[in-house]
């Protein structure tokens, strides 16, 4: 038999050789998928890390891997912070649907009157939105004790039913000719989260992301607040003694990563998407998570992890169009570097012992 | 001279890193009660299991009653006539004693007639057990008992006992001693294993002390003084902690209508505490585990709150108070367990540290954290403990279990309280750690503090308590001076007779 066993002092190189060497067993691992596919694994690889910067169109790429990029590590950010403490938001997803209904609701319903307070109103009622959507699995879990997994992950169904309905019903564009959607924010000066400098892919949503990289990096690492949230992570029985109140806890890595993924949702329907629509989520709350592992649950991690994600998105976009890749073998691609990452992880903390010299009773 | 039951030659085994036996060799005679002896870490348990057949040997043999003796597993251990009491009971709460003992049996006999074995075996040997009792029913002495009896029904030649009487009264050590005499007068060879001094030099005939995976000596353990075993097992000469005279100030913290409604399953209930601590005194609270001991810390700390007038210190009232403002009052506290609950394992010293010394030692500025002011305190606790750790920056988990004591116990009477309470402060620690720590909280008190130390340990207890007081179901007893009493009537109050009542 094995059995892991935890190492007493974990390795810090490891630990952050860990994200390099699941990347570069993702690159093998993914090869043979494609070899096995009947396409050349080097260009296939190639064509997915290296095209989106390099090749001839990189212009085009280049900014979509920003636009890409913030709602991952907007999220991400938000949801490392649970992490850390041991509370699992997995319903990122739905708090970003609901932002987005929220951001652009306020925006629609003031429709078409320009001013300058539209658009802090809009990014206020997005982060309100998917705070008070993050809130029920907080309130129900601290009344009830119920399990904060399952009921935030439910919620994203319900999120995407209330996306539908929005999209077909109250937020349906008069001018639409009957087709679903609502009006698009982009022809809406007022509401349209624009690119700050042309061609750069930079918009408001991508110095949000930055924001919240360094105000976490504070957080965690100066803040009592921080403290308190790696605390109850390590040990909910020493945070106890402590003197930390698990219940403020759970408010706040809830609230915190469900205001940052209904901002993420509202900074994309005011931008790159422009609209309500029924396709709107496109999965950035359940990627995120990815993200927030790949990149340790360290802030600056998940940057780098953030945008990695966003070139395999792009890649496997350009991989599919020109070497007809199929979808499913693109995401199978980016769940192998959460399963390598894992399994490194894993080597990083626990060693693997033989117990057939020794009887257990 | 006795015929020799087990002799042991040359054993050694060695785990990465560490030689845990090193060319170990004794022998037991039959009809023997013989002592191992030896600090945490010095190798007894490996030996043990060697012998129980739960580990192999890397080199070295054993022969057992003239013959060579290799146990492959347990069961072959038990085959040849070897049982085992182990220090932590394997029994499930939820079935009758009868019904645990036919689990550990190869071929159970019937229920009727294994119940007639069990009190057979249980009036023969002075150790009265019903077998129809649930087992989650009976007393720690009650369960150990279960497990001895469990033990002599397969009517064994050599018997092994790991640190049988640590959770034990007075009372049921003496009867427990009946019992192991009565055994060794019919020609059972006993093992016995233990680090309680007196009890070994009142028992045994024999013993073989280990020091760091070597056997340093085998004597008669009567024949020497208890200092000089202790010195054996150490290595040194032994610093015991010394309390001075001294007198009792003014009332510190009062507690009184304490009670509180268990906290789980399994916990037990606080029934209507009532105590006063003084300046200057040590109250020792003594009783086996399981009757409140982690619930009335977790009262005092903060950690449960309880009615306000509950709990006062100098006249304020501390029941409703989270732990860091009872902290800033000058309350603290260092629960039982040492990772998990005192310290955060993963963390480093500097963050645990952090821990419990952000409110007194000002570590935190309007939410802020200052990191070097909190590696400089880790820094003084690690030197003015002696504690053995590369630096500030190692997770308390890669400290061993005496030298993670002396931290946690450190940070708390560094950070200078008026109050505090500590419990189980060297349970599982080496001899030498446990005279520092014993010293540091007799210190404390010189220097004015009031201390409760609760603790399974009453040898402790009588060493450094100036009052006392036992824990019973949830009940303490009325605390009074440690002078005044007698072992006996201190068993008595363990056992839930409260002699003021």
């Amino acid at each position: 038999m094995l059995r892991l066993e935890k190492r007493p002092d974990p390795s810090k190189t490891w630990g952050y050789l860990a994200p390099v060497l699941a990347v570069i067993a993702t690159m093998i691992g993914g090869g043979v998928m494609f070899a096995l596919l009947g396409k050349d694994p080097f260009e296939a690889i190639r064509t997915i890390f290296y095209d989106p910067l390099f090749s001839e169109f990189a212009w085009y790429y280049r900014p979509q891997l920003l636009i890409k990029g913030a709602p991952l590590i907007l999220i991400a950010i938000g949801l490392s912070m649970g992490f850390r403490a041991g509370i699992w938001n997995i319903g990122a997803e739905g708090q970003y649907i609901i932002g987005a209904i929220c951001g652009a609701g306020a925006a629609l319903a003031v429709y078409p009157l320009e001013s300058a307070l539209v658009f802090p109103v809009m990014i206020l009622c997005g982060a309100i939105g998917g705070f008070a959507w993050s809130m029920i699995p907080a309130i129900l879990k601290i009344k009830f004790g119920t399990n904060e997994i399952l009921v935030s992950l439910m919620l994203v169904y319900v999120a995407e039913q209330l996306l539908a309905s929005m999209s077909l019903g109250l937020m349906k564009n008069p001018e639409g000719f009957g087709f679903p959607g609502s009006r698009n924010l982009q022809q809406y000066a007022s509401a349209h989260n624009a690119e700050l400098w042309t061609g750069t892919g930079i918009h408001l949503g991508v110095v949000f992301a930055l924001i919240a990289v360094i105000f976490s990096y504070i957080m965690l690492a100066r803040h009592q607040m921080g403290f308190h949230i790696r605390l109850t992570g390590e040990s909910p029985k020493a945070a106890k003694f402590a003197g930390v109140n698990p219940n403020k806890v759970v408010i706040y890595c809830l609230g915190f990563s469900g205001a940052l993924a209904g901002l993420a949702g509202m900074f994309e329907v005011a931008g790159p998407s422009g609209q309500i629509s029924i396709d709107f989520n496109v999965g950035y709350g359940f990627t995120a998570i990815i993200v927030a592992f790949l990149g340790r649950l360290d802030p600056f991690g998940i940057l780098l992890a953030g945008l990695l994600m966003a070139l395999t998105y792009i890649g496997g976009e350009i991989a599919q169009s020109s070497l007809g890749l199929p979808s499913a073998a693109i995401q199978a691609f980016q769940g192998m570097l959460l399963f390598f990452l894992l399994a490194l992880d894993m080597l990083t903390n626990f060693k693997i012992k033989r117990t057939n010299t020794e009887v257990r009773i | 001279m006795s015929k020799s039951l087990l002799h042991i030659n040359g054993l050694t085994k060695a785990y990465p890193g560490v030689v845990a036996n090193d060319d170990v060799s004794f022998n037991i005679d039959a009809g023997e009660i013989h002592a191992l002896l030896g600090e945490n870490g010095a190798g007894k348990s490996t030996l043990v299991k060697m012998i129980y057949g739960l580990v192999r040997p890397d080199h070295g043999a054993m022969q057992l009653a003239g013959k060579n003796f290799s146990p492959a597993e347990p069961r072959a251990a038990r085959a040849a006539g070897v049982a085992m009491v182990f220090q932590h009971f394997s029994l499930f709460e939820a079935l009758s004693v009868a019904e645990n003992i036919a689990l550990g049996m190869e071929t159970p006999p019937k229920s009727n007639a294994l119940s007639a074995r069990i009190t057979e075996v249980s009036q023969a040997y002075g150790l009265p057990l019903d077998p129809e009792r649930l087992v989650g029913d009976l007393s720690a002495g009650e369960r150990q008992r279960v497990e001895i009896i469990r033990c002599l029904l397969q009517e064994p030649k050599l018997l092994i006992m790991d640190e049988p009487t640590s959770v034990l009264t007075p009372q049921e050590v003496t009867t427990l001693f009946t019992t192991l005499r009565k055994l060794k007068a019919e020609g059972t060879s006993i093992l016995y294993i233990s680090h309680k001094l007196e009890e070994i030099r009142a028992l045994c005939e024999t013993a073989t002390i280990l020091r760091g995976g070597k056997k340093v000596a085998t004597c008669d353990p009567r024949k020497k003084s208890a200092r000089e075993l202790a010195e054996m097992m150490v290595g040194g000469t032994l610093n015991s902690a010394k309390a001075k005279k001294t007198t009792l100030g003014e009332v510190v913290l009062k507690v009184s209508e304490l009670s509180l409604p268990p906290q789980s399953a399994f916990g037990t209930s606080l029934k209507n505490i009532a105590f006063q601590l003084h300046k200057g005194e040590i109250l020792g609270i003594g009783g086996v585990a399981g009757n409140g001991q982690d619930e009335l810390l977790a009262c005092l700390s903060g950690e449960v709150k309880t009615t306000g007038d509950a709990i006062q210190l100098n006249g304020v009232s501390l029941g409703n108070m989270l732990p860091n403002v009872r902290r800033a009052l000058g309350v603290l506290a260092a629960p039982e367990e040492r990772l998990g609950h005192a310290a955060a394992p993963d963390m480093s010293l500097t963050e645990n540290a952090m821990l419990t010394a952000m409110t007194r030692q000002n570590l935190s500025k309007s939410g802020f954290l200052d990191w070097p002011r909190a590696k400089a305190f880790a820094e003084q606790v690690i030197s003015q403990f002696d504690v053995r750790t590369p630096g500030p920056q190692s997770a308390a988990r890669s400290l061993s279990g005496g030298n993670l004591q002396k931290f946690v116990i450190g940070r708390e009477v560094l950070q200078d309280p008026e109050v505090l309470i500590v419990n189980q402060p060297t349970w599982g620690v080496d001899a030498a750690a446990a005279a520092d720590i014993r010293q540091a909280l007799l210190d404390l008190a010189t220097k004015g503090a009031a201390v409760i130390v609760i603790s399974q340990d009453l040898d402790e207890l009588m060493e450094i308590s100036t009052s006392f007081a036992a824990l019973n179901t949830g009940r303490l007893s009325t605390a009074r001076p440690m002078a005044e009493l007698s072992l006996d009537e201190i068993g008595l109050l363990l056992g839930g007779a409260d002699a003021a009542a």
